[in-house]
Formats: structure tokens, C-alpha cells, sequence
């Protein structure tokens, strides 16, 4: 009898198979904990399955809201990848994104009925202004004071929080509104133009699509963007070379910020119509995953971001059609993300199962 | 030499592998009682890996250890500590902010007292010639102090075989005097000694037998006293050291001048630098030596730009003042600098060899006077793929990632970097540490012939037979100050070795002669 070992052996050189494949991976281990979290609840497994995964594309209306929630994912994670890539860690961009609504709500209030179309560009614009003034904020303290821009961007979210809450309760409550807290509805004309009738995808879409290639191109084809990720990778390199890390903390969190905030401006002046309390939906939260799920690359980013969205009308089908609590998308988004790091200790290390051979372990597993 | 006694230590048929490299294969090894035993081998020959092997650090994957002629199995640094084994580091593990008692005392027995603690050190210090302080901070030692304190702490715990792994890279030659008769004293009481090194001379004035390691096997076991150095270094490469050809330069117009730079340390156990001046004009080599840490990184930061608090008027490039100016500004001056850290600072690790071009070149970059220039991808692998070719870096082509080279082969792709550049002035730091001697004689032959060219090369290192080698002048730092220059052919390693502890001020008077 000899037991079982478990062996995590490094490999020479990281794997390329593993680095697309592990994200795959973590998503089937997500689907198969997810078939025994329904078990353990008591639902159809099959049923449950369904729902999450194809009730979401199996009409062209249910893509058409796929869409609408995977639009803001995916342009606050474009940013976010910059971000991170260049080692700042964003973390408050749920409130980059309302402070974009606020600042876009604000705008498209300012319109009647006799302004014209191009008020939707200065919504637009105005969303993200609002994004980099919010970001601006966590730029300027790590700048000035080194105050750590996790902390400060997180906090900051919740200020942003308040700062619509008081304007929806306050000066910018609709008077016709039967005092519930919410802004009168805006003007159709500062709507997002639709792309498609009988869809309420917006062209918010399209810039989300747009912004991917343009991050892709800035990223790896354009020196400044190059600088960024030195700064990420090695700072001492970036510093070496004369890259500013100012310029760099400045740039990602202006880029990331004024990617939520235009999200929030889409989302405000697209499907929602008017500043609510509800304005904050966690986008900018489920967006750190989306990016990380993406591998921080622009092209993973649009696949992640259509995932995550898949999660999101999942979980409030499984509300309507199974009874069971909306949150159940809160913890699908967890599971991705966990099984995701757990495998790509796939791309660093290969398992072996056995005996042991030729090369010895670094870490032994006995089981 | 009949009748052997047991071994203190044998070794037989150690193996370990890597995933990309098997660092010991089948290797033997034995230490007498008593004998001061050289481990002699290149960077990558498997030296480190095997002393890790003995010290319990890493388990080795076939072969056996026995010690006094017991067989042994060492499954950590505390089981190697129980046989009496010691072990000094080579990159030191000291806290900066206690004192050399305290540090001590954190490895020892708890029940002793500090005050115990500073009486066994002070006594041990004395028995050995060893002259340290119990009770002063660490941050205040000087390196080779604080290898006296790592020294005494081994010899605490009353060792029979002692491992040094490279301890004289940082100390001046009259220190490495020092040590050897503290090594001798202490092999003449039975204690056992292995010393790991890549300098023959050392090697043979101090062991009494020497085992020799090439690519992970042993290519000899002798008796260095009756070695050559040319003999030694046939076992450890393979054929003896190309030799460079010193051409006479005249050397031409001031390239770099730095006049009274102080500068304040930028973090809490940097240095301050005092009054450095210097110059380095085109077709001559100017050597920096000194023990690392004497004020050479604060220097080179503010040479490269990477520090710009130093007072504009402080530096001048070919007559203008540079002192402020950043990286790049320098850079189009005409200023290429290679930094001692290749991964990390030199390079970046992850990117490919053509990405890594970008850091200081801009030949691919269409606006060039624009920093959001675009990038001409396919000019900058040709770009790469040229400089791999023109200096012989082994990769497996310009899409290579940094990490993937060996620290010869990157080191060698980051000079040709500069190189290729055509710089006026070259900035060099240790151009040579942890290279193979191969790649080290090429990097030292394209120094010279960038010289010759008519290039103002600075080089900063801590071998003193590299700057003997390739340096015109020589200027020694010590304490953040800098001694005066002294021409090559008048400098003796006596002399330099002196001022490499600050003493240069008595030799001060005849030198500006020659100034």
C-alpha cells in the first residue's frame, strides 16, 4: 500500500495552454458547484442550469438585456484593466460610476423640450467628467499625501453614495414625484440613442466595443501605454527608463475613473431615465472581477464582462422562476473568481498524481 | 597522508534537479577535520544549491550525506545546526535597527540574558581577533562589520564545520587579510571549513584542498596550494581567461564632469554623499572601486537621473549643467547607463527582449519627440533580433521574455542595448557580477573597444582585477566620499585597498600632482 500524492511540481516556464484554459476551467468547476448548490436547496439542478445559462441568450430580446447588463461591465473593466496593470489598485470605481450619473443626471435635467440632440454628448461628456473628478480625488491624496488609493477609493465610494442620495431626497427631487426620492424623468431627448428597436441596447454598446479595440491599441502599440505597464511590471524599470510613475498613477486613475463615469452616465440617460437611489447596482464592484476574469486584456474583458452579466439576469430569473434569493448572483460571481485563482496555479505548476518522479516536489500533498 | 581520519563531511552522489536546470549531478565531496576546503566553481556551476543541500535548506533528490562517519539526514537548518553545522550568508540577515547583542541574542537560547549574550560575544570576538561592538545598532556598521557579526553569531554556537559562501566580495583587500588569519585560527582548532569562491588567487593562498564544480559536476578535487591559477581556472571553464588587449588612448575632451555633489541619503540606510567630484573624459575608462554600499547607488542615481535632487550645477554633460535633468533628457545627451540590477530595473522581467528596448531606445517609436509615439512592432524585433546577432546573446530570439535569459546572456543583451546606442558617456555598474567568465571577458572587451571608439565609460565595481583590467584612472569611494584619481599604472591593490577605507586624505599631497 503507498499513498496517494498529490504533487504541485513548478514548471520551467509558464504555461501558455493554461493561461486561456484556466478561466475555462474555473468556469465549468463554477458550473459543477453550482449544480450541488441547487441540489443542496432543493431545486432542479437542470432547471437551475437553465436559467443561469439559457434563459439569457435564448431569444433576441433576452440577449438584447444580456447586452444592456454586460455594457457597463465591460466599459468600467476596460478602465480597470489599465488600472491594474499599471499597479494601481482601484478599487472605488462603483463610485466613479455614480458620481458619472450624478454628473450626467445634472446635465440632462439642465435640457427641455427645445434643446437639441447634441445634449446627449454633453451628458455623455459630463459622465465622464463626473468619473475623473471622483478618481481625480484618489490621484491627487496618493499623490500629495502617499495615502493608500485602495483605501481612499473605496471610502470614496460611499461619499458618492451620499452624494446622490442627497440629491435625489433634496434639490433635485421631482416635485410631481409624490415625494418618493427620485429626479423627474429626463427628457427623451437626452436619451442614448437605442441601437435596434424593441432592444434597450444602447450605443453604449458600440463604445464599449470601440473602447476594447482603443485599449488594446494603447496598451501594446503606443509608447505612453507602454510606459504604464513597466510601471506595473517593474517599477524600478519604469523609473530606470525615466517613466514617470506620477504621470502614471495620474493617467490610469483619470482613464478608469472617466470609463465608470460614462458608464454611469449610459446607464442614468439609457435604460434607468432618471437619478434614483438605486443608481448603484454593484457594477463597479462585479467590474474588478470582470477584469481579472478577463485577464486584464481587452478581448477577455468582452467575454468575462457578457459572463458576468449572465450571472446578473440569472440571479434575479432564479429569483422570479425558482424563489430563491437574488443574492445566489453575488455568489456565483464570488465562486468564478475563487475557482479562477485556484487555477491558475495550473499556469505556474503542473499536478502530478503518483508516485513519485524524477524531479522532487516542492510541495507535497499527501491525501 | 596514510592514514586518513574520519571526514568531518562526504558527500556522495548528490543529485538535484531543477525544472530547467539539474544544479547538482552526482556530486562527491569530503572535508577532513580541520581542513579549509574551497568549493571553487562559476555562478550557475551548482556551488549555492550544494551548500543549501548541507545546510538543510533544500533536500537533495538522490545521494548521500554523512558527518564524523555517521550517515545523516538534514531535513532543515535546524537539524544542520544540531550536527554543527554553520552557516554565513552571503547576503546578510541582520534587523538595521537593533543592536549586534540583540540580533544575536533573537538566535539563541532564550534563557540566556542580553547581558550574557554581549559577555559570549565580546569573549568569542576577542579569542578570534575579531573586533565588534555588541552594543551599537547594526545600521551604523560598515559591511564588513556587519560579516564579523554574522561570523560571530556561527561561531557561537560552536561549530565543526562552517560554511562561507563568497564572504570577501565585500571587503577591502587588508580585510580579507584579516579574515583569512581568523579562518586559520579557527581551522587549527579542528573546526572545518568550507569556502565557497570564484577568486583563484584567494583560493590558493587560503584552502588546503579545493573541490571544483562545472555545470554541476565535479571537474576536479585538489590541492590549490600547487595549483596555477591558469590550472584552477582550466577546471572551472574549461580553458584559461581570454586576455584583453589594452590599446593606448590618448584621452580626448571632457565628457562628464561632477563637481562637490552632496547629496542628502533618499531612505533611512542609504548614504550621504560628500563633496563627490569626478570626470571622465572620451576614450578613457574611469573605475569606481570600493565595498558596495559606501555611497556608489546614491552616485549612479543621481549620474542616471533617477534621483534629480541633486544641485543642477553639480553635474555637467560635455558643459552643460545637468543636475535636474531626468532620464530621458540625459539619455539624448548622450548618457547610457547599465544598472548592477538586471531583472527589475535593467529589464523587465516578463516582456520580451524587443519590448525591453524600448526602456532607453526609441528607434521603433514613429514620434519620437512624443511620448504617446506609436509602435513600429516589426522595427523593434528586427532592432532586437540585430543586437542578439552583434553580441552573441544566447535567446531563443527577440520575442524571448527577460527572465528567460541566463544573467550572462541579459546582461550581455543590456549592454549591447547601450551600446548600440553610441553613447558619448557609458555608465557602468559591476558590468560583470554573476556573468560567466566567457560572458564577462566579452562584456570587458566591448567596454574597451566603446573606449577606443572614443566613448567616456565610467565603471563601478566591486572586483578589483576587473578594474585593474579595463580602468585608464581609478577613484575609490568610501563613506560617501570619493578619493582622488590615481593612473592605473601607479595604483597598487595596497594602496587601493587603504583608501577603500577611507584613508586616502595622507596620500592626498603627491596625488593632485598628478592631477
Amino acid at each position: 500500500m503507498h499513498k496517494l500524492r498529490i504533487q504541485l511540481i513548478p514548471r520551467a516556464e509558464a504555461s501558455r495552454f493554461w493561461t486561456f484554459a484556466s478561466p475555462l476551467l474555473a468556469l465549468v468547476i463554477t458550473v459543477i458547484i453550482g449544480v450541488i448548490l441547487f441540489a443542496a436547496l432543493g431545486k432542479d439542478p437542470v432547471r437551475g442550469l437553465q436559467v443561469f445559462f439559457w434563459e439569457p441568450i435564448k431569444s433576441s430580446y433576452a440577449l438584447g438585456e444580456l447586452m444592456v447588463k454586460a455594457t457597463p461591465l465591460l466599459i468600467i473593466a476596460l478602465g480597470l484593466a489599465v488600472c491594474f496593470r499599471s499597479n494601481v489598485w482601484n478599487i472605488g470605481a462603483e463610485g466613479q460610476f455614480v458620481m458619472g450619473a450624478v454628473f450626467a443626471g445634472g446635465v440632462a435635467l439642465l435640457a427641455d423640450k427645445d434643446t437639441g440632440r447634441w445634449i446627449v454628448v454633453a451628458v455623455m461628456l459630463a459622465g465622464v467628467l463626473g468619473g475623473m473628478v471622483w478618481a481625480g480625488i484618489t490621484a491627487l491624496l496618493r499623490d500629495k499625501f502617499n495615502a493608500n488609493e485602495i483605501l481612499v477609493s473605496l471610502m470614496l465610494v460611499y461619499v458618492a453614495d451620499m452624494v446622490l442620495s442627497y440629491m435625489v431626497f433634496g434639490p433635485w427631487k421631482d416635485p410631481q414625484g409624490y415625494n418618493f426620492p427620485q429626479s423627474k424623468t429626463f427628457e427623451a431627448v437626452t436619451k442614448i440613442p437605442k441601437i435596434m428597436d424593441g432592444s434597450r441596447m444602447t450605443i453604449g454598446l458600440l463604445l464599449g466595443l470601440l473602447g476594447a479595440a482603443g485599449l488594446w491599441v494603447f496598451l501594446f502599440r503606443t509608447r505612453a501605454g507602454f510606459a504604464l505597464l513597466v510601471g506595473g511590471l517593474a517599477p524600478a524599470a519604469a523609473r530606470y527608463a525615466g517613466f514617470s510613475s506620477r504621470r502614471a498613477l495620474w493617467t490610469a486613475l483619470l482613464i478608469s475613473g472617466g470609463a465608470a463615469g460614462l458608464a454611469g452616465a449610459l446607464e442614468v440617460a439609457g435604460p434607468i431615465g432618471q437619478l434614483t437611489p438605486y443608481v448603484p447596482a454593484g457594477y463597479g464592484f462585479a467590474a474588478i472581477i470582470v477584469a481579472f476574469v478577463g485577464r486584464l486584456h481587452p478581448v477577455g474583458i468582452i467575454f468575462s464582462a457578457i459572463l458576468m452579466s449572465m450571472f446578473y439576469i440569472g440571479g434575479e430569473l432564479a429569483q422570479s422562476r425558482l424563489g430563491l434569493p437574488k443574492s445566489l448572483t453575488g455568489v456565483f460571481q464570488g465562486l468564478l473568481l475563487f475557482s479562477l485563482l485556484a487555477c491558475d496555479t495550473l499556469i505556474a505548476y503542473r499536478i502530478t498524481i503518483g508516485k513519485k518522479i524524477g524531479v522532487f516536489p516542492t510541495q507535497i500533498l499527501n491525501s | 597522508m596514510s592514514t586518513q581520519p574520519t571526514p568531518r563531511l562526504a558527500l556522495q552522489g548528490i543529485t538535484k534537479a531543477y525544472p530547467a536546470v539539474v544544479a547538482n549531478d552526482g556530486v562527491s565531496l569530503m572535508v577532513q577535520p580541520g581542513e579549509i576546503h574551497a568549493v571553487l566553481g562559476e555562478n550557475g556551476a551548482g556551488k549555492s544549491t550544494l551548500m543549501k543541500i548541507i545546510y538543510g535548506a533544500v533536500q537533495p533528490d538522490a545521494g548521500s550525506i554523512s558527518f564524523d562517519g555517521q550517515p545523516v539526514t538534514i531535513k532543515n537548518p535546524v537539524d544542520a545546526r544540531t550536527l554543527g553545522i554553520a552557516m554565513v550568508f552571503q547576503h546578510f540577515s541582520l534587523f538595521e535597527t537593533i543592536s549586534v547583542a540583540e540580533n544575536v541574542w533573537l538566535g539563541l537560547d532564550k534563557s540566556l540574558s542580553l547581558n550574557e549574550v554581549t559577555q559570549k560575544i565580546t569573549a568569542k570576538a576577542a579569542q578570534y581577533g575579531l573586533d565588534i561592538d555588541p552594543a551599537r545598532p547594526v545600521h551604523t556598521l560598515s559591511v564588513g562589520e556587519r560579516q564579523r557579526v554574522e561570523i560571530v553569531r556561527a561561531l557561537l554556537t560552536e561549530p565543526r564545520l562552517l560554511i562561507l559562501d563568497e564572504p570577501t566580495s565585500v571587503l577591502t583587500p587588508q580585510a580579507v587579510d584579516k579574515l583569512f588569519d581568523t579562518l586559520r585560527l579557527l581551522a587549527a582548532q579542528g573546526c572545518s571549513i568550507l569556502y565557497i569562491s570564484h577568486k583563484l588567487h584567494e583560493i590558493r593562498a587560503l584552502c588546503t584542498a579545493c573541490t571544483v564544480l562545472r555545470g554541476g559536476k565535479v571537474t576536479g578535487v585538489c590541492d590549490p596550494r600547487n595549483e596555477s591559477n591558469a590550472s584552477l581556472s582550466r577546471l572551472m571553464i574549461g580553458n584559461e581567461p581570454p586576455v584583453l588587449v589594452h590599446r593606448d588612448v590618448v584621452a580626448g575632451d571632457e565628457v562628464l564632469a561632477v563637481r562637490n555633489l552632496s547629496l542628502q541619503r533618499a531612505d533611512e540606510f542609504g548614504i550621504d554623499l560628500n563633496a563627490v567630484s569626478l570626470t571622465v573624459r572620451s576614450g578613457e575608462v574611469l573605475g569606481i572601486a570600493g565595498v558596495s554600499g559606501n555611497g556608489q547607488k546614491e552616485l549612479l542615481y543621481a549620474l542616471s537621473g533617477e534621483d534629480v535632487r541633486s544641485p543642477h550645477d553639480s553635474q555637467w554633460i560635455q558643459g552643460e549643467k545637468v543636475g535636474r535633468y531626468a532620464p530621458q533628457r540625459r539619455r539624448l545627451m548622450g548618457l547610457h547607463f547599465v544598472p548592477e540590477e538586471r531583472l527589475g530595473r535593467g529589464a523587465v522581467p516578463s516582456m520580451s527582449l524587443a519590448h525591453n528596448l524600448l526602456l532607453t531606445r526609441d528607434q521603433a517609436v514613429a514620434q519620437q519627440q512624443y511620448k504617446g509615439g506609436w509602435i513600429d512592432v516589426k522595427a523593434l524585433r528586427a532592432q532586437a533580433a540585430q543586437i542578439i546577432k552583434r553580441f552573441n546573446v544566447k535567446a531563443s530570439g527577440p520575442d524571448a521574455p527577460a527572465r528567460s535569459l541566463s544573467g550572462g546572456n541579459l546582461q550581455k543583451f543590456i549592454v549591447g542595448r547601450e551600446i548600440e546606442a553610441t553613447p558619448k558617456l557609458l555608465i557602468i555598474s559591476q558590468p560583470t557580477w554573476g556573468v560567466d567568465v566567457g560572458a564577462a571577458a566579452q562584456i570587458r572587451a566591448e567596454i574597451l573597444e566603446l573606449r577606443d571608439a572614443g566613448c567616456a565609460v565610467l565603471v563601478v565595481s566591486e572586483e578589483l582585477d576587473e578594474l585593474f583590467e579595463i580602468a585608464d584612472r581609478l577613484q575609490v569611494m568610501a563613506k560617501g566620499r570619493i578619493s582622488p584619481s590615481v593612473n592605473i599604472k601607479d595604483a597598487t591593490v595596497e594602496q587601493i585597498g587603504e583608501w577603500m577605507s577611507g584613508l586616502w586624505d595622507s596620500a592626498l599631497p603627491q596625488e593632485v600632482a598628478h592631477a
